[in-house]
């Protein structure tokens, strides 16, 4: 009787081997849980807590429950730079999406081994300082930079233009540093499309910007709204490109949460603005999972 | 044979060294079932995509209704395709895939909904209108990428294997659907196979392709009856090869065209190998002197013959063919 059991095919696993099945998940995901728990949920919950306490006078919090830092948002100087930082995130956004997508169409279209090469240059610029690459802005947009004596040179304009610190600079100094995060997933969503499809939909009498339209946008839209988000998230939170770009004239939330933690020692107003762009996110990220489930999941109804 | 629908003259193409298309001529007649046959990396597909405008020949022209084809693009050619992937949109639900063709017409919506509705109930799918094509099993998807294409009543239907996809046993039922239905709607079918028996139970005529050529263009029966050349003889059904009357030449006698006979009574004789029995007919292979392989009979019923006992082989029927494939 006990030899059937071992020799069984069918014997259940043993205890070790259950044990093992066990233990191990815990191994492999137990640094990231870590780093998630120490890094990631921690801050969270305090600058939850922060939200409902009153400031510090040298910064730090007093504990005393106060909603006053909720009311303070409704602030029309508040309203004014969020509806700013939304406006220019999105206009970066935008155009990171009308830069991106042919670029990536193209990639997607090169033979196999230039496909590479063309995505390590797509990335290259991402092993540059960051810092470095927004001064190289300045550089280029000043009343005495590069772009200018290049217009003056051409003769289009006797005139110096003002491009740097304006509104318009700091979109341009977010599209540079976020395209690849908006051309990568495109890629990969381009590349992925049948080729049997787009030949399907001409076969069925569409013209391209029928094809383009109706087939290949569609099926390449969660590489769409993937891209925008990884390019939105980032404009909007950021305040270093506002800040050199932008000659300090141009405020975003990015600017106003560093602000309030670091100049004017207000940790408490500051956790609400930084949450507020936290629930943005998450929203969008749910947005975005709704999309893709859209297009490759079943229809309903 | 109707009036000449579809006219291939001289179409060739290459790519690099491969000749995938080498002078290819074929006429096909209104309302013509007609079949592609060939073995793999024959040219079947690259002639179907020249014809749908997603190839461009190097050479030849293709004309239908007497009309210059090759000069207008994929779209607004009186022509579809079915796809041998079936490439339906993922996106779309099983009637939005069917009425993408319509839309591209411009017709009312009214129009376009009775259309597809009627489709659907043609090839049986009504139910599962709402479905995306993930959720179809692989015969529901061939059946909504042929009805999205006989939709759009075109003159001329191109189907790229259309079965081949399907296991063996929805295969046959799909074969007379598709003979059926080419007989409901009236379009001429223009279908792609590399199996010969498909060919056979289904199209009115083929042509047979072999390294970018046209090897012979006959009915089914002509093209059993009397092959053109080696190739074909070999290629379609069981034959007996034996040395022509001349150099390069072969004769081709099909086993149910021979009669066991007394030895010394026929034009060859040979000792019974092996026997095989079918159920309505049996099989015998005949060992031959100076033959590599045993020569095949086929008899009605139950065979006679014994293991190990001498035959004499007769027959009236033969062919002569060339090698063919220069
Ligand atoms: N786009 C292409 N590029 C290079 N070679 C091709 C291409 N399309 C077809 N061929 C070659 O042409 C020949 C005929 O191919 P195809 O028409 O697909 O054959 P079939 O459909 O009969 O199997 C094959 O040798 C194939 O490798
Ligand atoms: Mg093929």
């Amino acid at each position: 009787m006990t030899s059937t059991k071992q020799h069984g095919g069918l014997a259940r696993p043993s205890l070790g081997a259950r044990l093992r099945r066990g233990v191990e998940p815990a191994v492999l995901l137990g640094p990231g849980l870590l780093f998630y728990a120490a890094l990631v949920a921690a801050p969270v919950l305090l600058v939850t807590g922060y939200m409902f306490a009153r400031r510090g006078r040298f910064g730090g919090v007093e504990w005393e429950l106060s909603l006053d830092n909720f009311s303070r948002v409704t602030d029309s100087v508040y309203l004014e730079v969020f509806r700013e930082s939304l406006g220019l995130a999105f206009v970066a956004t935008l155009l990171a999406l009308l830069i991106g997508y042919p670029t990536a169409y193209a990639i997607a279209k090169l033979p196999p081994r230039w496909r590479t090469v063309a995505l390590v240059l797509v990335v290259v610029p991402f092993w540059t300082n960051f810092l470095i690459r927004v001064y190289a802005w300045i550089v280029l947009l000043n009343s005495q930079g590069l772009l200018n004596d290049l217009l003056v040179g051409i003769g289009v304009t006797d005139d110096r233009f003002t491009l740097l610190y304006t509104p318009g600079a700091v979109v341009v100094g977010l599209v540079y540093s976020y395209l690849p995060l908006m051309i990568l997933p495109l890629y990969a969503a381009i590349e992925k499309v049948d080729e049997d499809l787009l030949e399907a939909s001409a076969d069925l009498g569409a013209g391209r910007v029928r094809t383009f339209l109706g087939v290949q946008l569609p099926l390449t839209m969660p590489g769409v709204v993937t891209g925008s988000i990884l390019v939105f998230v980032p404009s909007l939170g950021n305040f270093v490109v506002p800040e050199l770009l932008g000659g300090g004239k141009t405020v975003m939330v990015g600017n106003l949460i560093r602000d309030q933690f670091l100049k004017a020692q207000d940790w408490p107003f500051g956790s609400v603005l930084a949450m507020i762009v936290v629930v943005l996110l998450v929203l969008l990220f749910l947005g975005q999972a709704w999309v893709t489930r859209r297009v490759e999941g079943p229809a309903r109804g | 044979m109707n009036a000449p629908l579809l006219e291939v003259q001289q179409v060739s193409r290459s790519f690099g060294d491969v000749r995938a298309l080498d002078g290819v001529s074929l006429t096909i007649a209104e309302n013509e079932f007609f079949a592609l046959l060939g073995p793999s990396g024959c040219g079947k597909t690259t002639l179907l995509r020249s014809i749908a405008g997603f190839e461009h020949p190097d050479g030849g022209a293709v004309l239908l209704g007497g009309s210059d084809l090759l000069a207008l693009p994929p779209n607004k050619r009186p022509v579809n395709l079915m796809f041998q992937s079936y490439a339906l949109f993922p996106h779309l639900s099983v009637a939005a895939n069917i009425g993408y063709g319509l839309k591209r017409e411009k017709l009312p919506k009214a129009e376009i909904a009775q259309r597809v509705d009627e489709v659907l109930e043609t090839v049986g799918l009504t139910a599962m209108a709402k479905r995306r094509p993930a959720q179809l099993s692989g015969g529901q998807r061939q059946r909504v990428a042929l009805a999205r294409a006989i939709v759009k009543r075109p003159r001329l239907l191109l189907l790229d294997e259309p079965l081949s996809a399907l296991d063996r046993k929805v295969r046959a039922e799909m074969q007379l659907e598709l003979k059926r239905l080419q007989h409901e709607v009236g379009i001429t079918f223009v279908v792609v196979t590399h199996d010969q028996e498909e060919a056979m139970s289904m199209a009115d005529r083929i042509a047979v392709l072999a390294g970018g050529r046209v090897q012979q263009v006959a009915t089914p029966l002509e093209l059993y009856r009397n092959p053109a050349n080696l190739f074909v003889a070999d290629f379609i059904g069981t034959s007996n090869l034996l040395p022509g009357p001349s150099a390069g030449q072969h004769l081709v006698v099909r086993p149910e065209d021979v009669r066991l006979v007394a030895p010394g009574a026929g034009r060859l004789d040979g000792t019974v190998a092996d026997t095989q029995f079918q159920g309505g007919t049996s099989t015998v292979a005949v060992d031959v002197p100076g033959q590599a392989k045993p020569f095949l009979v086929t008899e009605h019923g139950a065979t006679e013959a014994v293991r190990g006992t001498p035959v004499g082989l007769a027959w009236q029927h033969e062919v002569a063919v060339g090698e063919g494939l220069a």
